[in-house]
């Protein structure tokens, strides 16, 4: 287990002093202007070096992301853009670090602008995020009233602002060029790529988007060195993770553990276990929505981490175990994630505005076992003709789970409907 | 999924004085000749005043913002926190149905909604203080599941406690938002395996910014909060 002294977000719970001067106890803008001092490269070197990768989903080297940006010019300032759409069914862990643990966040915030030469910063958190939204409003107010915000921050020199927008309930804002355009103050419709946002942005300048835990954990990094944060986890997995675990184990719970722990680990030691011990687990979705599910079977060995995961074809994604016992109805679930997809797609082309809602309709008969067995390799060779045909990544998220399903549970889904025939033939019979 | 405007609209919408002032105070946030970015929280505030986003509302925020009237309907349509027909007076719930949720019980208080405010979502109670709806995940998983009443968020409920909840609504008190069983925030039910220590703060954000009672479900009442 990690110690609490190589935890980053030390009141990830709320229960400690939650103002400034709390946050300024615990270690947070403790020599915010040296380390400002020691230079925009120094800093994106050692963001690099510490091999953090982006903690919103896709896993890309946060240090590399930055140093795409390109030299800032009058003309065209640069943007910090900060994603807290967070709406990935099963994650809540950017809430926590919001409401409670805000001034990483924002002094965070201030490193990696300053990093890529932006002066502005805009926090985009998803409207049902109401009170969070306020929390961390003050605390952006206490960090301008203190002068760690504003025109010198923190005595640096650099201006830096610090801007909070909010959403209005579309999950697509996740995608960071549907924020983008909801930033812009249009409908979320996801943008061609390229050009990327490093390129053209916001407003059509240079801008980065980054998760609010990759930027919440920069400064602790700064401070405690790459090298530090590098010796936690595996190679190319590294560093600290906060990790959220719902559905079926005695005591869900959001905590932050070093990346690559164990899954039974992670789920014993924090969770209080499977809810009717550990051999009535049936599977876990191990980062969310978007990633295919692990069968118990995988679960006694599961590492969780991007590449562990990766290499037993699911993912790390945002680290939200979502955990189902064997009372879970696991196509019901999956099911239910159909209809997430469905309902949050934007429209915009249309295999997933039409795949989604025909893979849920396929999906509802499955439950329901009112199939033939031969749409078990129908529904999958649709969700093959929706994955990779999209400008964005939501289509291979509803595929995937799907995928996962039939791969996993083949033999449940035929069962459903082989036993649901039998109850047919016998009404049949009986006529 | 398709969303139309009402077809039943108000003759007017007017920003009281306060909000308008905050509207244009939120334009400031964003560069010059960007104004259509403050669209979603103009739009918002819109809801806040009225209860839900009229098509007048929809031309004074085109208005305001200089946008065409049709670009704003296309965000008021497109985002699905914003209600396009009168929800209940009182309180509009919003009962996360998305996997966690269902699979810690939420299809319970689903069937809450359906017997305690009306057999359809989106559909105003008899007495049309009340209406109910099927969201999307609210990212409080760890808490699941959860009811969305409002700006606040009520945890770990379980169907009689939702019951409990509605009935309370009904009386015309406020219940205390933030988990039901007792629990701070999302730490384990049991106790925390990390972070261990005295609590310095009495509430956790969510709920102490609630508390304020500024601005709950109930407007206008002398606020008292009451536990179910």
């Amino acid at each position: 287990m990690l110690d609490d002294k190589d935890r980053i977000f030390t009141n990830l719970y709320g229960k400690r002093d939650r103002s400034l001067k709390g946050a300024k106890d615990r270690g947070c803008w403790q020599g915010t202007k040296n380390i400002l001092k020691k230079g925009q490269s120094w800093i994106v070197e050692e963001i690099k070096a510490s091999g953090l990768r982006g903690r919103g989903g896709a896993g890309f080297p946060t240090g590399l992301k930055w140093s795409f940006m390109p030299e800032a010019k009058e003309e065209k300032p640069s943007y910090l853009v900060i994603n807290a759409d967070e709406s990935e069914p099963g994650t809540c862990k950017d809430r926590e670090i919001m409401r409670h643990d805000p001034h990483h966040l924002i002094e965070g915030a201030l490193f990696a602008g300053f990093a890529m030469g932006a002066h502005v910063t805009y926090i985009y958190i998803r409207g049902e995020y109401v009170r969070e939204r306020e929390a961390l409003q003050c605390a952006i107010d206490e960090a301008y009233d203190s002068g760690l915000l504003g025109k010198n921050a923190c005595k640096s020199g650099w201006a830096f602002d610090v801007i909070l927008h909010h959403g209005a309930g579309a999950y697509i804002c996740g995608e960071e060029t549907a924020l983008l355009e909801s930033l812009e103050g249009k409908k979320g419709m996801p943008r061609m790529k390229p050009p990327f946002p490093a390129g053209a942005g916001l407003y059509g300048c240079p801008t980065t988007v980054n998760n609010v835990e990759s930027i919440a954990v920069v400064p602790t990094i700064l401070r405690r060195g790459a090298g530090w944060f590098s010796s936690i986890g595996r190679a190319n997995n590294v560093g600290t993770k906060v990790f959220a675990i719902s559905g079926h184990v005695n005591y869900p719970c959001v905590v932050e553990e070093a990346m690559s722990i164990p899954l039974k680990e992670l789920i014993e030691k924090h969770c209080g276990g499977v809810r009717g011990g550990w051999k009535n687990l049936k599977a876990i979705i191990p980062g969310g929505a978007s990633v295919p599910l692990l069968p118990s079977s995988l679960c006694d060995t599961a590492i969780m981490d991007f590449d562990w995961l990766k290499d037993n074809q699911s993912g790390l994604g945002t680290a939200a175990v979502i955990v189902m016992d064997n009372s879970a109805d696991v196509i019901k679930a999956i099911w239910r994630l159909s209809k997430f997809y469905k309902h949050e797609s934007c429209g915009q082309c249309t295999p997933c505005r039409e795949g989604t809602g025909w893979m849920m309709r396929v999906m509802e008969r499955l439950v329901k076992g009112e199939a033939r067995i031969e749409e078990i390799d129908m529904l999958h060779k649709v969700s093959k003709q929706v994955e990779g045909h999209t400008i964005c990544a939501l289509g291979d998220a509803a595929a995937w789970p799907i995928q996962g399903l039939i791969r996993h549970f083949r033999s449940e889904l035929e069962q459903r409907i082989t036993e649901r025939n039998k109850v047919e033939i016998k009404y049949v019979a009986a006529e | 999924m398709l969303r139309r405007i009402h077809p039943i609209q108000p003759n007017g919408f007017k920003f009281s004085a306060t909000n308008m002032k905050w509207a244009r105070e939120e334009i400031k946030k964003y560069p010059s000749g960007r104004k259509a970015s403050a669209v979603i929280p103009i739009l918002w505030k819109v809801q806040e005043q009225e209860g839900w986003v009229s098509r007048p509302a929809i031309d004074c925020v085109a208005k305001i913002l200089e946008m065409d009237p049709i670009r704003v309907l296309e965000v008021a349509s497109f985002y699905f926190m914003f209600h396009l027909s009168p929800m209940g007076d009182v309180a509009h719930i919003q009962v996360c149905g998305t996997t966690s949720c269902m699979l810690c019980g939420s299809e319970d208080l689903i069937k809450v909604c359906k017997e305690e405010i009306s057999q359809e979502p989106h559909s105003r109670s008899s007495d049309g203080k009340f209406s109910w709806e099927e969201v999307e995940c609210l990212g409080a998983c760890a808490n699941a599941p959860i009811v969305q009443i409002g700006k606040d968020y009520f945890e770990d409920l379980s169907e009689k406690k939702f019951r409990g909840l509605v009935k309370l609504l009904k009386k015309g008190k406020i219940p205390v938002p933030g988990s039901q069983v007792g629990r701070f925030s999302c730490e384990p039910g049991n106790g925390q395996k990390s972070l261990q220590g005295k609590n310095k703060e009495k509430n956790n954000a969510s709920v102490q910014l609630a508390l304020r009672g500024k601005d709950t479900v109930f407007k206008k009442n002398k606020l008292k909060f009451n536990s179910v």
